[in-house]
C-alpha cells in the first residue's frame, strides 16, 4: 500500500479524481440550491480534468493535455449560460429550490 | 486538501462558504496539477476558474441574495438521500475497480511524444501544448472561440430585461 | 391468324367501351348495331381461327397466346393467356355466333326502351368474360370470366331495377352463384397447392401422368362441381333460374340458355383428366345429381303457366341431362347436347319473346293461344323448336339425346331409365306449351274486361330484325344434328374434333351391349318421344283425358319455401351469432389490447415527477449500473 517512499503513482491521481467525482454527483443529487448544485458540476468537472492529465503523464502524451484545455474552455462557455438561466429563471421568483421548478410533470 | 474543499462545497448550508470552499478545492487542483507536469494548464486553471468563475458564481449569488439559507436536515423527495449515498458507493466502487483493474495496463505502456523536461527549456510544456492545438487541433479550437461568443451572445439575450414602455431603446 | 386469337374476345369489350363512351350520343339503334357488329367481327375471327385449326395435325391443334405476365408472385406464375384448342374454339363459334344473333334480336325487342344503350353495353361486356371463361389458358383466368358473367348476369336481370321482383332476382341470382364460386376458388387454391400452377395444361399433365393423388383430384373435381351447380343451376343451387326469367327475353336466350349456364359443363368437361382420375363414387355423383335435377325440373314445368317459366325449368333439365352425360363419362355427348340446346332452346327463348312483344308483354299462356294465325313466322320456328328438344328425329335434340341416353345405359340401367322419363316429360311439356300459345281458342281477350287497363289486345307479328335471328337459329335446329351422327364412324364429326381434349377419360362403351343395339335405343327414343307428344295432344288439345297439374308442381315442390325457412330461420340465427362473435369477441380483443396500453401508459406516465433530482438520481444509477457491467464483463471474459 503506501510505502514509506510516497512516490505518487498515476493510480493514486486517478482514485482522486474518482472520489472527488463521487462527491460531486453525490451534491448533485443531495443539493437542492440550483448554485451550489451548478457548483458540484464543477466539481465533476474538474475530476475529469485530473483524470486526464494524469493519464497524459502516464502515457507521454500530449494530447491528454489539449483535451483539459478544451474542457476548460467549454465549461467557461457553460457556466456562463447555466448561470445566465439561473439568473432569469429566479430573478422573477424568490427562494426557490430545485423541486420548486417540477414543471415538466408527467 | 481537494478532498476537503470538496466535502466542504456540500455540505455547507450557506453558498458563500460552498464558494469558498470550491476555491480550495481548485487550489488544489491546480497543484495536483503541476505536480503532473502540465504548468501551462495549472496557470489557466488558476486564472480561469478560481479567478474568474468562482467570481461569477459569487456575483450570482450576491444578485440573487446572500442569505438563502439552505435548509439541509431536511429532505423533501423520499429516498433521495439513501439512493444517492448508494449510487455514489457505487460509483466510486465500479471507477476504484476499473482503475485497479487497469493499472497493469496503465504502467506498461509509455509511448508517444515524451514530455519535455527542464533540458528542452522553461517554456516546454508551453510549446509543446501550443504546437498540439495550432496544428492538430486547429479546427477544434476555432469552433471553441465561435462557441465561446455564442454563449456569451446567448447569455446576454437570456438574462435581458425587455421594456415593455414604448420608446424605450433596447441595447 | 391464330395469334391472333385474342381479338375474339377484344372486340366485344371494344364494342362495351365504345357504347360505355358513347352509348347515349348514338342512341337507339345505332348503339345496338354498334354491340351487334362487335360480337360480329369476334365470331367471324373465330370461323378463321377455327377453319386454320383444321388444316393442322390433331396434335398440334393447341395454341397458347401470352398477353402479359399477370401474377409473377414467387412460385406462383400465371400468365394473362388465352387457349385455343378444340374445345374452347368450338365454344367460342357458338357463343359468338348466337351471341350476334340474340344482339339482333335485342336491338328490335329493346326498341323504345330507355336505357337502350346500357343493355347492349351489358350484352357485349357479357360476351366478352364468357370468351375469357371458356379461352382462358388457366384457370385464373376463367375466373375472371366466371365472376364476369355472374356480375353481368346481375346487371342484366336486374336491368328493370325499378320493379321490386326483377332487383331481388338479381340478387338471388349473384348470392346463390357465390356459394358456387366458393367452390371453385377452393378447387383453384388446391390445384395450386397439389401441382403448382393454375395452368390447366400443367393440371392436366399432371393428372395424366398420376402425378395427382386421386383424393386431392377427387376433392378439386368435387369443388368443381359445385360451382358448377351455382352456375349451370344444378338441383340444390339452381333456385335462381326461373327467377331470373325477370330479365329482358333475350337475355334469358344468351344468358340463362345459351352460354353462361354451360360454363359449368364447360369447366367439368375442360378438367376431364382431374375428374379421371377421381374415386369412382364422383363421376356417379355428378350423374346422379344431373338426372335428379333433370326429373325434378321437367315434372315442375308440367304445371308452370308463365310462357318463359317452362323453358326456364327445361332449360335446368337439358343442363341436368348433360351432367348426367358428363358423369357417365360421355364429354362429347354433353358438349354436343349443348350446342344443340344452345340452338333451340336460344329459338324458343327468342321465339317467346317475340310472342310477349306480340302480346304487348302479356307472359301468361292461359291468356294465349291460336297465336299461329296471327304469327305466322314465329309459330313456325317456335314450333320446329319444339320439335327438336322433344327429340324427333331428323332435328337435332334428337341426335344429341340420344348420344346420352346411349353412354348412360351403358354405365347405369337405373339412372337411363330416369332419363327416359325425362325425356317424356320433356316432350310432353313442351307440347303443352304449344297447343297452349299457339292453338286452340285464342283467349287474350277472353278476361278483358276484367284487366281494366289495357283492354283489348290485338296481337301481331313481330320486326323482321327480330325474326331473321328466329330463321337462322331453325335451320341450325334441323341442320344441327349432322355434327354428330351415330350411324358410323366417319361421321362422328365433333368426336374427332374433340379428340385430342377428352380421348382419354371419354368413356369407352364399344364393346357394351348398348353399343351393340344402338339402333334399338335408338327407336326406343323415338318412341318415347312421339308418345309424350301424343298424350300431350290429347290431354291439352282434344280434352280426351283431364288435366292433371297439382298445385306443388306448380311451387317446385316447394323447394323454395323450404330454402327461405332454412336460412331465414336458423340460417339467420347462426348468421347473427356469427355477427356477434365478431363484435364483441374479436372487436373486445381488439379494443381490449388498446384499453391495456393505454391503462399501463397512464400509471407509467406518473415516473415523471418533474422533479429533476429524480431524474438526475436515475440517470446516475443507470450510468453506474452500466459502468459496473461492462466492468464485470470485462473481468469475467
Amino acid at each position: 500500500m503506501i510505502s514509506l517512499t510516497l512516490v505518487p503513482t498515476a493510480t493514486w491521481y486517478l482514485v482522486l479524481a474518482a472520489v472527488l467525482f463521487s462527491i460531486g454527483t453525490f451534491g448533485v443529487l443531495v443539493r437542492r440550491n440550483p448554485l451550489v448544485m451548478f457548483m458540484c458540476i464543477e466539481l465533476m468537472l474538474n475530476a475529469v480534468n485530473l483524470t486526464f492529465v494524469a493519464l497524459a503523464r502516464e502515457l507521454n502524451d500530449i494530447n491528454g493535455q489539449t483535451i483539459v484545455f478544451f474542457v476548460m474552455v467549454v465549461a467557461a462557455a457553460e457556466v456562463v449560460v447555466g448561470l445566465g438561466i439561473i439568473v432569469s429563471i429566479m430573478r422573477n421568483r424568490s427562494a426557490l429550490t430545485a423541486d420548486d421548478l417540477a414543471e415538466l410533470k408527467g | 486538501m481537494v478532498l476537503l474543499g470538496a466535502v466542504g462545497v456540500i455540505v455547507r448550508k450557506h453558498p458563500v462558504h460552498a464558494a469558498l470552499s470550491l476555491v480550495l478545492t481548485l487550489f488544489g487542483v491546480a497543484v495536483l496539477f503541476v505536480s503532473q507536469e502540465a504548468h501551462f494548464l495549472a496557470a489557466v486553471q488558476v486564472i480561469v476558474y478560481a479567478g474568474a468563475i468562482v467570481v461569477l458564481f459569487l456575483f450570482v449569488i450576491m444578485l440573487l441574495g446572500v442569505d438563502r439559507v439552505e435548509n439541509l436536515r431536511t429532505e423533501p423527495l423520499t429516498a433521495q438521500r439513501p439512493l444517492a449515498i448508494i449510487t455514489c458507493l457505487g460509483l466510486v466502487g465500479v471507477l476504484v475497480a476499473a482503475i485497479v483493474n487497469g493499472s497493469g495496463v496503465l504502467n506498461e505502456r509509455g509511448e508517444g511524444i515524451k514530455l519535455p523536461d527542464l533540458q528542452n527549456g522553461p517554456d516546454a510544456n508551453t510549446v509543446q501544448l501550443a504546437e498540439s492545438i495550432f496544428s492538430k487541433y486547429v479546427v477544434a479550437f476555432e469552433v471553441t472561440s465561435v462557441l465561446l461568443v455564442i454563449a456569451v451572445v446567448g447569455t446576454v439575450l437570456l438574462t435581458r430585461k425587455t421594456k415593455s414602455s414604448s420608446g424605450g431603446q433596447t441595447k | 391468324m391464330l395469334n391472333l386469337i385474342w381479338f375474339i374476345p377484344l372486340l366485344p369489350l371494344a364494342g362495351a367501351i365504345l357504347n360505355l363512351i358513347l352509348g347515349r350520343k348514338l342512341g337507339d339503334p345505332r348503339s345496338g348495331w354498334v354491340a351487334t357488329i362487335a360480337t360480329g367481327t369476334s365470331f367471324l375471327v373465330t370461323v378463321l381461327v377455327y377453319f386454320e385449326m383444321l388444316g393442322l395435325e390433331a396434335e398440334e391443334r393447341s395454341h397458347v397466346e401470352v398477353l402479359f405476365s399477370w401474377l409473377p408472385v414467387g412460385s406462383l406464375q400465371v400468365d394473362f393467356a388465352l387457349l385455343a384448342d378444340p374445345l374452347s374454339i368450338v365454344m367460342a363459334l357458338f357463343i359468338t355466333g348466337i351471341s350476334t344473333l340474340i344482339h339482333l334480336y335485342a336491338i328490335g325487342y329493346m326498341h323504345g326502351d330507355a336505357k337502350f344503350s346500357k343493355f347492349f353495353l351489358y350484352l357485349n361486356l357479357f360476351v366478352f368474360s364468357m370468351l375469357m371463361l371458356v379461352m382462358g389458358e388457366n384457370l385464373l383466368v376463367t375466373f375472371l370470366g366466371w365472376e364476369g358473367v355472374g356480375a353481368c348476369s346481375y346487371f342484366l336481370i336486374s336491368f328493370w331495377h325499378t320493379r321490386n321482383s326483377a332487383a331481388v332476382a338479381g340478387k338471388k341470382a349473384f348470392v346463390t352463384n357465390r356459394i358456387g364460386d366458393f367452390g371453385v376458388m377452393t378447387a383453384m387454391f388446391l390445384a395450386f397447392s397439389a401441382v403448382g400452377s393454375l395452368s390447366y395444361g400443367a393440371i392436366n399433365e399432371a393428372a395424366h401422368a398420376g402425378e395427382l393423388a386421386s383424393v386431392t383430384a377427387t376433392a378439386i373435381a368435387m369443388l368443381l362441381f359445385v360451382g358448377a351447380c351455382g352456375k349451370s343451376a344444378q338441383l340444390p343451387l339452381y333456385l335462381w333460374l326461373p327467377d331470373a326469367m325477370e330479365g329482358p327475353t333475350p337475355v334469358s336466350a344468351l344468358i340463362h340458355a345459351a352460354t353462361m349456364v354451360t360454363s359449368g359443363v364447360f369447366l367439368m368437361t375442360r378438367m376431364n383428366p382431374v375428374l379421371h382420375i377421381s374415386y369412382d363414387w364422383a363421376p356417379t355423383v355428378i350423374a346422379v345429381v344431373g338426372a335428379a335435377t333433370a326429373l325434378y325440373a321437367a315434372t315442375v314445368a308440367v304445371a308452370q303457366n308463365d310462357i318463359k317459366k317452362v323453358l326456364a325449368y327445361s332449360t335446368v333439365s337439358q343442363l341436368g341431362f348433360m351432367f348426367l352425360a358428363i358423369g357417365s363419362g360421355a364429354y362429347v355427348a354433353a358438349i354436343f347436347h349443348m350446342i344443340t340446346h344452345a340452338f333451340f332452346k336460344a329459338l324458343l327463348f327468342l321465339g317467346s319473346g317475340s310472342v310477349i312483344h306480340g302480346m304487348h308483354h302479356e307472359q301468361d299462356m292461359r291468356r294465349m293461344g291460336a297465336l299461329r294465325k296471327v304469327m305466322p313466322v314465329t309459330g313456325f320456328t317456335f314450333i320446329i323448336g319444339w320439335l327438336a328438344i322433344a327429340g324427333v328425329p331428323p332435328f337435332a335434340g334428337f341426335w344429341s339425346k340420344d348420344e346420352i341416353l346411349l353412354y348412360v345405359y351403358a354405365n347405369n340401367r337405373g339412372l337411363y331409365v330416369v332419363g327416359l322419363v325425362t325425356a317424356l316429360l320433356t316432350a310432353y311439356y313442351m307440347t303443352r306449351q304449344v297447343i297452349m300459345v299457339f292453338y286452340g281458342k285464342a283467349r287474350w281477350n277472353d278476361n278483358s274486361a276484367e284487366h281494366g287497363a289495357h283492354g283489348e289486345i290485338t296481337p301481331h307479328e313481330s320486326p323482321r330484325v327480330m325474326l331473321i335471328p328466329l330463321i337462322v337459329l331453325s335451320v341450325l335446329s334441323i341442320l344441327g344434328g349432322a355434327m354428330q351422327l351415330p350411324f358410323s364412324k366417319d361421321l362422328h364429326f365433333l368426336e374427332h374434333w374433340l379428340a385430342p381434349v377428352v380421348e382419354e377419360s371419354e368413356a369407352y362403351i364399344g364393346k357394351s351391349w348398348a353399343y351393340q343395339n344402338k339402333y334399338l335405343l335408338l327407336l326406343v327414343a323415338i318412341v318415347v318421344a312421339v308418345s309424350g307428344i301424343l298424350i300431350s295432344i290429347s290431354v291439352y288439345a282434344k280434352s280426351k283425358f283431364k288435366v292433371i297439374e297439382p298445385k306443388i308442381l306448380e311451387q317446385a315442390w316447394k323447394y323454395d319455401h323450404a330454402v327461405s325457412r332454412v336460412v331465414g330461420g336458423p340460417g339467420a340465427a347462426t348468421f347473427n351469432l356469427i355477427a356477434w362473435i365478431d363484435a364483441n369477441i374479436v372487436d373486445g380483443i381488439v379494443n381490449g389490447v388498446g384499453e391495456l396500453i393505454r391503462s399501463v401508459a397512464g400509471s407509467v406516465r406518473r415516473v415523471q415527477s418533474g422533479f429533476v433530482r429524480t431524474y438526475a438520481l436515475l440517470i446516475s444509477f443507470g450510468a453506474v449500473a452500466i459502468l459496473a457491467w461492462f466492468l464485470l464483463r470485462g473481468v469475467l471474459l
